[in-house]
């Protein structure tokens, strides 16, 4: 009898002790994406999800194309259906149509989508045509498991309108097989005197990508150059521009506004700061690869994935790309925090503080809601839910051409990149430490400008910054361009209409939400 | 006998055209006096007030415009001298005259997205395959970075993709020309040259404004090139009218006031145009 009860108890520890393995299995048979992991039990696991059953009912989606965002929107929605019952349609759109593609319709008080996809500074316009995370959603595991920058992001004054499912930030990439090289070090040191190491400032940061531009420093018998960044009229420039000019003008000391005095909303974009970061970046022209005035976000990307540059920054995915198995520079790139400057613009006294300044800039990225008029409400945050679940997230962030980034705190763990993308130790740390150190620990941080008519304010950036890059202007005429548009769209959308929703970035910004 | 039930018969003929021509054009004008954009999304009355702010405050539309000018007058002036060489060549009696024909015609059946990315892709200053052929003589223009060599560029690519249809056009009206005028310049003694001055050229001259006309409405509706070749850029050197709309309307989503640049743009043209066919009119044909 004694030894039955012993084998009894034996087998139900064993079950006990290898049950989430086998429960695994039983998802990841079906689904072979999360094959790495296995189902991982939260409120949207595959279990989880299984037990609904939405048969008979249609979920309508508008997301990207093809493979950014678009790909496991799609590949998702898939797995969603087959788990639920539900059909689920899905439309891809160009990103550049996506606003327009849901505002004419909420604007003429129609849903043809449950779901839209954009991006997270349309959040201002949209947010009175689309329903607010239930509280079911926003106090689970899953949503306490993500960044408060990013729930920041997510939400607006508090309250969360789109649901979390990818994190966007602009970093430093660099080549560490060169700027860690001894004999690079030693020769950059005999050339120029001065110690080559990951850049601190943008000044150094111009230094160096001067240096190594322009010849063959891996030794593969092709030029390289010192640095790709996005550079193109209107394709996501303007971005790049607010990177180089948070370290000279966001000052931790003066509260109440990076992009406008808060108090007056005079635009602060043409102060010697703003205009220090554009002469930088017009030296810039002078370090990036041929053509490289005219590097979309794609041609970043091909640029320092590809081995073609020394130093990028930009969202997550030219890292991604350049640490696939397939990349040639896998393991000899890292990451660190966008450089920092030897002296910030102080707006009250109107002077130079010559004390080193660095500022992360959040910048904005997907974004996904649920429409208001929508009936099938349930339906579509669960899909939501579904889609951002522990098990296909860490699946999805493996793929770079998916587009999702790290946004929850149990992604800044690097053994999931080394253990489930054969990330190097050191690299691997580089990246999560750089990008914890943005979303969680920084209080000199910069969020994306979310106030009405926001594409007026960054298009006008975007004409600005490109007419100095072109040497159409000097960068003082040119923001002072930029500025003078900004007073014009300020009279046309109304000081206090801006005033009211740029309080609310403010807010987050000056670390008092 | 009461014919008034004939009328019956235009109706779906006068619906599609309300449908289609006049409605849209009407709702433009009522857009255009709106404010309506992203954050205030209402068909409200604003007056002229989009207007005012075209003419008094907005010069970017206006360099856009004669931007748009330079470049739809090149590509249509060299499409007409390319078109009309080459069909020149196939409608004489020349060896694989239809293949050339169906070669000619090519680049126009290409999609103008997909061939203006591969364009693209050519003129990559450090990845393309052009700049790789010259740099065996040293030099590696920049195509897409450079202010005047970007409206270039994007010349080349109008002419590759648009010469066809000037050449299509063109070598139809070749073909339904009479033989009398030739056999009788013949005759004369006429030479190539005279023949083509005195005979080809006249005869040609009513199907060539019509050619003309009809490349430079769609000339000046250049938008794609733009887009994807360079977003407008460097600074605004390629950014032309159309383009320029399409930023303000579906960037920006200032809708009332893209309304406003379309109708006044839509006006320009009208006139534009009208004035063009006249002058070629006057310096083409004689009688």
């Amino acid at each position: 009898m004694k030894t039955i009860k012993t084998y009894v108890t034996a087998l139900i520890s064993a079950l006990l002790i290898f049950s989430p393995v086998a429960y695994a299995d039983k998802w990841s048979d079906q689904f072979p994406h999360i094959k790495a992991t296995g189902d991982i039990p939260g409120e949207c696991s595959y279990e989880s999800i299984s037990k609904k059953n939405y048969k008979g009912k249609t979920l309508k989606i508008n997301t990207h194309a093809v493979p950014v965002m678009g790909e496991p929107t799609a590949l998702h929605a898939e797995q969603f259906a087959k788990l639920t019952g539900a059909t689920v349609d899905v439309t891809h759109t160009p990103a550049g149509d996506l606003y327009s593609k849901a505002m004419v319709p909420f604007q003429a008080g129609q849903a043809p989508y449950d779901i839209v996809f954009g991006f997270s500074n349309f959040i201002n316009d949209w947010k009175r045509y689309l329903a607010p995370v239930p509280k079911k959603y926003t106090e689970m595991r899953q949503m306490k498991d993500v960044t408060k920058s990013h729930i920041g992001v997510a939400s607006w004054d508090g309250v969360m309108y789109q649901f979390p499912v990818d994190g966007d930030r602009h970093y430093l990439k660099y080549r560490k097989d060169v700027i860690d090289n001894p004999k690079y070090q030693a020769k950059y040191k005999a050339d120029t005197g001065k110690t080559l190491r990951v850049p601190k400032t943008w000044k150094e940061y111009g230094e160096i990508a001067a240096y190594f531009n322009g010849w063959d420093w891996d030794g593969d018998g092709e030029l390289e150059y010192g640095a790709a960044e996005v550079m193109k009229k209107d394709d996501l420039m303007f971005a790049a521009f607010f990177s180089r000019s948070v370290a000279y003008s966001k000052n931790p000391r003066t509260p109440g506004g990076f992009f406008f005095d808060l108090e007056t909303m005079k635009p602060l974009i043409n102060n010697p700061g703003f205009v220090e970061a554009l002469g930088d970046w017009v030296e810039a022209t002078k370090y990036v690869p041929p053509g490289g005035m005219n590097f979309g976000l794609g041609d970043e990307i091909n640029s320092f994935g590809g081995g073609q540059t020394l130093f990028s920054f930009s969202w997550d995915d030219a890292l991604i790309a350049a640490m696939q198995d397939d990349s040639p520079i896998k393991n000899k790139v890292a990451a660190a925090p966008l450089p920092g400057a030897d002296r910030v613009w102080n707006r009250v006294t109107g002077k130079w503080e010559n004390q080193y300044n660095q500022a992360p800039y959040i910048v904005w990225g997907w974004a996904v809601g649920v429409a208001k008029q929508s009936k099938v409400q349930e339906m579509a945050f669960d899909y939501l839910c579904f889609f951002a679940n522990d098990a296909n997230h860490q699946a999805d962030l493996a793929i770079g051409r998916f587009g999702v980034n790290p946004f929850k705190k149990s992604d800044f763990d690097p053994n999931i990149y080394i253990d489930t993308m054969g990330w190097d130790p050191e690299i691997a740390r580089s990246y999560t430490e750089t990008l914890l150190g943005m979303e969680e620990k920084s209080t000199n941080r910069v969020f994306p400008l979310r106030v009405p008519g926001v594409f007026e304010f960054t298009g006008a950036v975007a004409v600005g910054t490109s007419k100095a890059l072109a040497g159409q202007l000097s960068p003082q005429e040119a923001l002072d361009e930029v500025a003078k548009e900004w007073e014009a769209i300020l009279d046309r959308v109304g000081k206090d209409n801006v005033r009211d929703a740029y309080a609310v970035g403010v807010k987050m910004e000056d670390n008092k939400l | 006998m009461n014919f008034k039930h004939k009328y019956v018969f235009l109706f779906p003929g006068l619906f599609v055209l309300i449908g289609i021509l006049i409605f849209p054009i009407v709702f433009t004008v009522r857009l255009s006096l709106s404010g309506w954009n992203s954050y205030n999304p209402e068909l409200n009355f604003i007056g002229l007030d989009n207007y005012v702010r075209l003419f008094t405050e907005d010069p970017r539309f206006w360099e856009a415009f004669f931007r748009l000018t330079f470049l739809s007058v090149t590509t249509v002036i060299l499409q007409y001298i390319i078109g009309f060489a080459l069909a020149l060549m196939v409608w004489r009696d020349i060896k694989f005259k239809r293949f050339f024909r169906v070669m000619f015609l090519i680049p126009m059946m290409t999609t103008p997205v997909i061939m203006t990315v591969i364009w693209r892709t050519f003129f990559h200053e450090s990845l393309g395959p052009v700049n790789d052929l010259l740099s065996v003589f040293g030099v590696a223009p920049k195509w897409l970075t450079d202010p005047a060599l970007a409206k270039i560029t994007v010349i080349i690519v109008e002419v590759w993709q648009w010469t066809p249809f000037m050449f299509l056009l063109l070598l139809a009206g070749l073909l339904s020309l009479p033989k009398e005028p030739f056999l009788a310049a013949a005759i004369d003694g006429a030479g190539p040259i005279r023949k083509f001055v005195y005979v080809t050229f006249p005869l040609m001259a009513p199907i060539s404004i019509g050619a003309i006309i009809i490349r430079l409405i769609e000339a000046s509706k250049i938008m794609d090139t733009v887009f994807v070749l360079t977003s407008g850029g460097p600074g605004t050197s390629t950014e032309t009218s159309t383009f320029y709309i399409f930023i303000r309307g579906l960037r920006e989503f200032q809708m009332g006031y893209a309304a406003t640049l379309s109708f006044t743009y839509l006006i320009i043209m009208i006139i534009s145009l009208t004035i063009i066919a006249k002058v070629l009119t006057k310096l083409m044909i004689k009688d």
